[in-house]
């Protein structure tokens, strides 16, 4: 059976590859995932605060106690560190890429413009194969328009493509006002790929406490559906190719993604729970369905239940609302 | 561009193979930079990377330095001060075996009548006697060069060799030098001296013993056998030198002369004042005078002859300067020798009999005392007098002995073409940072000249910085402050009115000043007295907002690169265009690989204060009406008025010797008086909201916050905005409750507030205690806490021994200058409360004898019964052993009482007597009560004249518990005064040691102690460090009869009341060792309670109180304060700087000491978990 997919112009033997997570931090991890047959690993982040306001501020910090006191100048010896968070993780990018003969994707988060794209280049020159582009981030401005902040978005996507040679995605979140239509420009701006969807932590109020709680959730099955959603409206309608990110924890999960039109389907959750071994098995899941089914390559698969080509469309979209309802009453 | 510390070190290092260190001031940085070297792998010139050894104490260093020589290395160290002291005993022995080493000495005041860091020649003149020879240099580009000449000279000519310079003068003066290559340090180096070195060493394969016991026969002729190597020695330096000369074009000599061929007046010195000296003797000597100085570089050994042939013979009048004091000496010790080398060289023939130079000698710069060519005049012009003062001072007012010269202040041989700036700064605003910055822009990037020395003062937290820069065509050589400076800068506008700022401008000079104000606002907000010196000095003048400028950059509260784009805008200094593009192509430098973001927000801060920069119209009059307000205010005592004060203004240098005690003894209580706000946000308090916990008045670093409960008629006078509440305590109804704070004494470290459990109900992100801008609520805040003051206190004996009401205690220990957010002050402060009006304290050299006595004010106070702390400071190595002293002193003293009060049983009040011998005094209430017994007793004894009853009052108040407390740093407890602590421990007696451990040297800077925990970075130990921390409390518990407790008081404060009470009443020593975090460990200090609390429940930090009287219950004596750890090690080690360093720097060394150091707390657990355990009991073991 022939599972092999084109992401991000790279050829995959199949669609199955780790999302952007801690895993790559550890190389045995990372050579346990290739044996356990992933198809490429994405690093986890590189953060634009990681790279700025951190090193600004521990700067501003370690730097407001120097040469304040006769007896002593600092307090920290010389060392040089603040660009040891980026280098370390070039340095990662790079022992990770040599400890594995799949593709791996650098991953950078940011969300404002500034000089921080440029990391892009050395991601690349670390050995990314590709880069992924995270815009996570929550709209917490009262003064930034839906139109102001999509440009803000273009602005960067441009300028990260116009530094890389190498393909690129973008994640993205799902609240955006007009999901399509800024795929779309995602696309004229460079985008090779998009990404559906961040998930973002949840925090919790501490009642008690008055307090809010930060909560670090991993994701479940039941997170696929938003996605799975949106990959059937963007599928053959949008000039990118998709991959899924959250919720798949099972090769059926991953069946329905690649029905809903992703050419590559990005796990996380999953592996952290039950270890590299998870890869195996879902890709075992995956195979023995399709030959069930019949399926004899994910060509035929995928897209299947987009929004062009599913059944129902209708299903997909607002008046599915109104049908759960009336089923709810009934 | 740098100073002397590190040139001395980049040589020592690049010649050495050992280097063993310790930290003390001035010298640590040599040591510093030498370990980041070898922990860079950086090699010496034979391409070895040297071992650099860190030991527990100077007497360590210096042992084991004697150990390395033996066995055969080439080693070095540095050292200072006491430092150098502690080293002597091995000296003598590495002199005794001529074994080639070079010791670098920053030299440094010996402690005496109080402790001075800074400079004078105390510690070498101690070294004198020791067999090292000894070679002074006298800048920075000396410092440097003679530090080679003597590695090279030791090789040669065996004899070892002490380098010294300076300290804080030349250690830490930045000036433009011509570094030395690897070629000329081994060219210099001599090959075939080391293989000697190597034979001669210590070593199994040609076994040899050394240190043997020898008896009358043979002692002394063995000792007389070392002479020829002496005799040679001087030759040997010539030698080097001559050869140093050839390589570098730089000639030195043993002893130089500079001055008129035919000189009548000379001035002999040795160190950093030989250049003023010789700088104003050209000046003399160009106004027709014939003056001349003679340099000494080689002080020992001694050449008769070199040193007479230097001396002009036209001499007739000499003045021999030192800069130490030998009480009780005919004179100080180069006086003496010149004496008797005039004498000597006469008696041989060297000179002519007719040679009678009048002698005369004289102390200056004693601790850093600035030696000015004024002062050098006054001493020139003192050998024209017929009869010259035989033995003088310079540069102090002697009113009681008469001995110090009169000097002219007024003169300067400062030269026009040199720009000389001085700028006030505030320790956080950056401005020494800049300023040593355009430094190195000058002197690197151009063909200038310049130098850079920054004086601080002495507080931690919010400390005033005053630099002097001198930038020039030609090498400058001006080792003293500037008096006359063609540009001042002011970077905080508030010094205006505490300083006279603009006394150092010099007429038509440049005035900068930061302000809120604009060019056309400006001038009406300056006092008085500030907008007359402009005028009158003709200044021109410049304001910025430079605050404002940073906020707008994104640059935060640090205003350097604005100051320092203005300077280089408006001194002159370079051509404008041409010294901005250096400032940019410098941040670029600093910055660059920390990340274009932070250059980019640089460069903006550049362009926006060019633009923000306005010149002020200096109008012809004076018109403001503001007036400098008091330095003190006027209820403060007499001496606060006539010395403090004065010392507050930075004009301590005019004040007399009269007016000092001359036993170093001073008044305690004078911190209130100096009101320093330097808070820009100060905690308010919210009654409504407060749960009246007192956490905030504890957690308070500098007993700035304070809490009272009072009947409610004393609100009757109450300020408007004076807050009160119904206090809430069932034993004391009706009562009303404040919290307040002394708004002119906070620091704005906002711990309180992040303390404070108590939230707002509808709007969580405010507290019980808010922080606010200080300046609107001076004024209401200050009669608020006036009015506070004068509350009724509480009876102490009525208040509980918990947390909340031992804040109702009245703290002793206020207003320090300890950093903001210090961590071990709160314990201080609590030991204060809880038993300060009965406590005689010894304090280890560190942070808390810095804050806690430096000048000019001091912390520690008395209560209104004038009760209160009795605080002093020895020594670093030394505090246990003075400590115990006390106790014992004052043990003697309770017995003496004791046994003159039974002897009065049948001739006084025998029911008094009986009751005083007898009283329980573990409560506050029998204290008080001990003490009005003591009271009555004393009345009694005033009425009797028989000799035993004087001698009873002069020892009766001991009759009443004191409570003897040994404090001090990790540093002491762990490292050099371990052996005493161990000793007090050891010794039974009723006496208490608390450990303020923040795991680093903290008063120098930040390096490792036995204390560090694994994988923290410290100095010292920048690669992380690799062996886990000491457990002192462990091994004071292996004595059995110590109390011991293990303390966080962020953390659980109820068990650190508890230990303090339970230490004090323990009838044996007792240990407390108090989590104490510190700004060596890398994080926003007002997250430091939150911070312990991570410590405990990572189990980084458990707390445990062993205490050997539940031993006597059947119950066992160690009880675990803290719970199984329920976070994970990183949790707590992720927050701070001092580990994440390691994880930036090296990710994989950090994961594997991340790793060990979780096994280790997991395994102390454990153990702690074990010995816990509670004993079983008789009838299970008959089970």
């Amino acid at each position: 059976m022939n599972l092999e997919t084109k992401y991000l112009d790279l050829d995959l033997k199949h669609p199955i590859i780790a999302g952007a997570s801690p895993l790559p931090d550890d190389l045995d991890k990372v050579r346990a995932l290739e044996d356990h047959g992933i198809a490429a690993i994405t690093m986890y982040s590189l953060f634009e605060e990681q790279i700025t306001q951190n090193m600004v501020g521990s700067e501003a910090h370690l730097g407001s106690y120097e040469n304040s006191f006769s007896e002593a100048a600092s307090y920290f010896p010389e060392v040089d560190l603040l660009d040891r968070g980026v280098e370390n993780y070039l340095d990662q990018l790079a022992k990770v890429k040599a400890a594995v003969s799949v593709p791996v994707i650098g991953s950078l988060n940011g969300t404002r413009e500034g000089e921080w794209v440029n990391y892009a280049t050395l991601m690349e020159s670390a050995g990314a194969d590709a880069l992924e582009l995270n815009l996570y981030f929550l709209p917490t401005d009262v003064d930034e328009s839906s139109i102001q902040l999509e440009d803000r978005c273009i602005r960067i996507v441009e300028s990260v493509k116009a530094r890389i040679t190498v393909p690129l995605a973008v994640k993205l979140s799902p609240f955006f006002t007009a999901l399509p239509q800024f795929a779309k420009r995602l696309s004229g701006a460079g985008a090779d790929s998009l990404v559906c969807f961040n998930r973002f932590y949840q925090p919790d109020i501490n009642a008690d406490e008055l307090d809010i709680k930060p909560m670090l959730d991993l994701s479940h099955s039941h997170e696929l559906r938003l996605r799975l959603r949106w990959l059937a409206f963007l599928s053959g309608r949008v000039d990118t190719q998709l991959a899924v990110s959250g919720g798949v924890h099972t090769g059926i999960d991953a069946v329905k993604a690649l029905m809903a039109g992703a050419d590559a389907v990005q796990v996380v959750s999953s592996l952290l729970i039950n270890g590299p071994e998870q890869v195996t098995e879902m890709l075992d899941e995956l195979s023995a369905w399709m030959q069930e089914k019949e399926y004899a390559s994910l060509e035929e698969l995928r897209g299947c239940m987009n929004y062009l080509r599913c059944p129902d469309p209708d299903a997909l979209e607002r008046a599915n609302y109104m049908r759960v309802l009336k089923s709810w009453r009934s | 561009m740098l100073d002397a510390n590190e040139a001395v070190a980049s040589v020592a290092y690049r010649a050495s193979e050992v280097i063993a260190i310790y930290p003390i001031t001035p010298s640590t940085s040599m040591a510093e930079v030498c370990d980041e070297w070898s922990s860079a792998n950086r090699p010496n010139v034979w391409s070895d990377v040297p071992e650099v050894v860190q030991l527990q104490s100077e007497g360590g260093v210096a042992g084991a330095i004697h150990g390395s020589l033996q066995a055969g290395a080439l080693c070095t160290t540095f050292t200072s001060s006491q430092g150098l002291l502690l080293m002597i005993p091995n000296m003598y022995k590495i002199a005794g075996e001529l074994t080639p080493f070079c010791m670098h000495v920053a030299a440094r005041a010996l402690a005496t009548h109080g402790l001075s860091i800074f400079g004078d020649h105390s510690d070498v003149m101690a070294c004198r006697q020791t067999g090292f020879a000894m070679l002074a240099s006298n800048t920075v580009q000396e410092a440097q060069d003679i530090a080679l000449i003597s590695h090279a000279a030791t090789l040669k000519c065996r004899v070892p060799f002490m380098h010294f310079f300076d300290g804080f003068r030349t250690s830490h003066e930045i000036n433009k030098i011509e570094l030395l290559d690897n070629s000329v340090i081994e060219a210099m180096l001599d090959t075939d001296t080391i293989s000697r070195i190597r034979e001669n060493s210590l070593s199994p394969d040609h076994p040899t013993i050394r240190g043997t016991a020898q008896n009358p026969d043979v002692f002394f002729q063995a000792r007389e056998a070392a002479n020829p190597f002496y005799d040679a020695c001087p030759d040997v330096v010539e030698a080097e030198m001559n050869k140093f000369a050839e390589l570098t074009g730089r000639q030195y000599s043993l002893y130089e002369y500079e001055g008129a061929e035919d000189a009548e007046e000379l001035v002999v010195v040795m160190g950093s004042g030989a250049e003023t000296a010789v700088e104003t003797a050209a000046y003399l000597n160009s106004q027709g005078r014939k003056t001349g100085v003679l340099k000494i570089r080689l002080y020992r050994p001694l050449d008769l002859k070199r040193l007479v042939a230097a001396m002009p013979k036209s001499v007739r009048r000499i003045a021999v300067l030192d800069r130490c004091k030998e009480s009780g000496a005919l004179g100080e010790p180069l006086l003496v020798e010149m004496m008797a080398c005039i004498e000597e060289a006469r008696q041989a023939g060297l000179l002519p009999d007719s040679f009678c130079p009048t002698v005369i000698g004289g102390r200056y710069g004693l601790g850093s005392k600035d030696f000015t060519p004024a002062m050098v005049k006054a001493i020139f012009d003192e050998l024209l007098v017929e009869q010259p003062k035989r033995r003088f001072t310079v540069g102090i007012v002697d009113d009681v002995t008469g001995l110090s010269l009169t000097v002219e202040d007024d003169f300067d041989l400062e030269k026009s073409e040199v720009i000389r700036a001085v700028f006030f700064g505030l320790g956080s605003d950056g401005t020494v940072g800049a300023n040593k910055n355009s430094v190195k822009i000058i002197g690197e990037g151009t063909p200038n000249f310049a130098q850079g020395y920054f004086v601080y003062d002495s507080k931690k937290s919010g400390a005033v910085t005053i630099s002097h820069l001198r930038f020039g065509p030609e090498v400058i050589r001006a080792p003293y402050l500037i008096k006359n400076a063609s540009f001042v800068g002011c970077h905080q506008a508030q010094f205006l009115d505490q300083y006279d700022v603009l006394e150092y401008a010099a007429p038509k000079g440049v005035f900068l000043l930061n302000s809120i104000y604009p060019a056309d606002t400006v001038w009406e907000h300056l006092p008085r007295t500030v907008q007359e010196a402009v005028i009158e000095k003709q200044l021109q003048f410049y304001v910025i907002d430079a605050y404002k400028v940073g906020r707008a950059a994104g640059m935060g509260g640090r205003i350097n690169t604005i100051m320092q784009t203005c300077f280089f805008a408006i001194s002159g200094v370079l051509p404008k265009d041409e010294a901005i593009a250096k400032i940019k192509e410098a941040i670029e430098k600093t910055y660059g690989k920390k990340g274009p973001e932070i250059v980019q927000k640089n460069f903006a801060a550049v362009d926006q204060t060019l633009a923000a920069l306005q010149q002020v119209e200096v109008p012809s009059v004076a018109s403001s009406t503001l007036e400098l307000p008091p330095v003190v205010p006027a209820e403060a005592p007499d001496f606060v008025q006539r010395v403090t004060s004065v010392m507050l203004q930075n004009k301590g240098d005019s004040l007399p010797v009269s007016v000092f005690r001359p036993d170093g003894v001073w008044d305690v209580g004078t911190s209130q008086w100096e009101k320093r706000n330097i808070a820009q946000e100060i905690p308010i308090w919210d009654p409504a909201v407060c749960i009246q916990c007192n956490k905030c008045v504890e957690a308070c670093p500098h007993a700035a916050i304070r809490s009272n409960f009072y009947d409610a008629d004393e609100l009757e006078n109450a300020p408007v905005s004076f807050r009160s509440t119904d206090f809430r305590a069932r034993d004391f109804p009706d009562k009303k409750f404040t919290i307040q704070v002394a708004p002119e004494d906070c620091t704005g470290c906002s711990l309180c507030v992040s303390v404070c459990p108590a939230k707002n109900k509808t709007n969580p992100r405010e507290k019980a205690i808010n922080m606010r801008m200080q300046n609107p609520l001076l004024e209401e805040e200050r009669a608020n806490y006036n009015f506070f003051l004068n509350l009724s206190k509480p009876d102490r004996a009525t208040l509980k021994e918990d947390v909340k009401f031992t804040q109702f205690k009245e703290p002793l220990f206020e207003f320090s200058g300890a950093c903001a957010g210090c961590g071990e002050t709160p314990y201080l402060k609590m030991l204060t409360q809880i038993c300060g009006d009965r406590l005689l304290m010894a304090n280890a050299t560190g942070c808390s004898s810095i804050y806690g006595g430096n000048l000019p004010t001091t912390p520690y106070t008395c209560n209104d019964d004038g009760r209160g702390p009795a605080w002093a400071n020895s020594l670093f190595e030394d505090n246990a052993e003075f400590g115990l002293g006390m106790r014992v002193a004052v043990d003697k003293q309770v017995v003496i009482a004791q046994d003159l009060l039974r002897g009065f049983s049948s001739s006084l009040d025998a029911e008094l007597i009986d009751a005083i011998l007898t009283a329980d005094q573990s409560t506050e209430a029998g204290i008080a009560d001990q003490r009005a017994r003591v009271a009555e007793l004393k009345a009694k004894l005033e009425t009797l004249s028989e000799p035993k009853a004087k001698r009873l009052l002069d020892v009766a108040d001991y009759l009443v518990e004191k409570s003897v407390w040994i404090v001090g740093g990790d540093g002491w407890a762990y490292d050099i005064g371990f052996g005493g602590v161990d000793h007090v421990l050891a010794s039974g007696r009723n006496i208490n040691i608390m450990v303020l451990d923040t795991e680093v040297y903290s008063n120098t800077g930040g390096q490792a102690s036995k204390s560090t925990p694994i994988g923290a970075i410290a100095k010292f130990a920048a690669s992380g460090k690799v062996t886990g921390k000491k457990d002192l409390g462990l091994i004071a518990m292996n004595y059995g009869n110590v109390y011991v407790a293990r303390v966080a008081i962020g953390a659980k404060d109820t068990q650190t009341v508890n230990a303090i009470y339970e230490a004090m009443r323990h009838p044996g020593p007792s240990l407390i060792i108090a989590y104490s975090h510190c700004i060596a460990h890398g994080y926003n200090l007002a997250s430091g309670f939150d911070q312990q609390k991570l410590a405990v429940d990572s189990g980084a930090w458990p707390l445990y109180r062993y205490d050997p009287a539940r031993n006597a219950q059947g119950e066992n004596p160690l009880k675990l304060d803290s719970r199984k750890p329920k976070k994970r090690l990183y949790e707590f080690t992720d927050n701070e700087a001092r580990f994440r360093m390691l994880k930036m720097k090296d990710p994989v060394r950090a994961k594997e000491l991340g790793q060990a150091a979780q096994t280790f707390v997991d395994e102390r657990f454990e153990l702690y978990d074990r010995l816990s355990q509670p004993f079983e009991t008789a009838d299970e073991d008959a089970e």
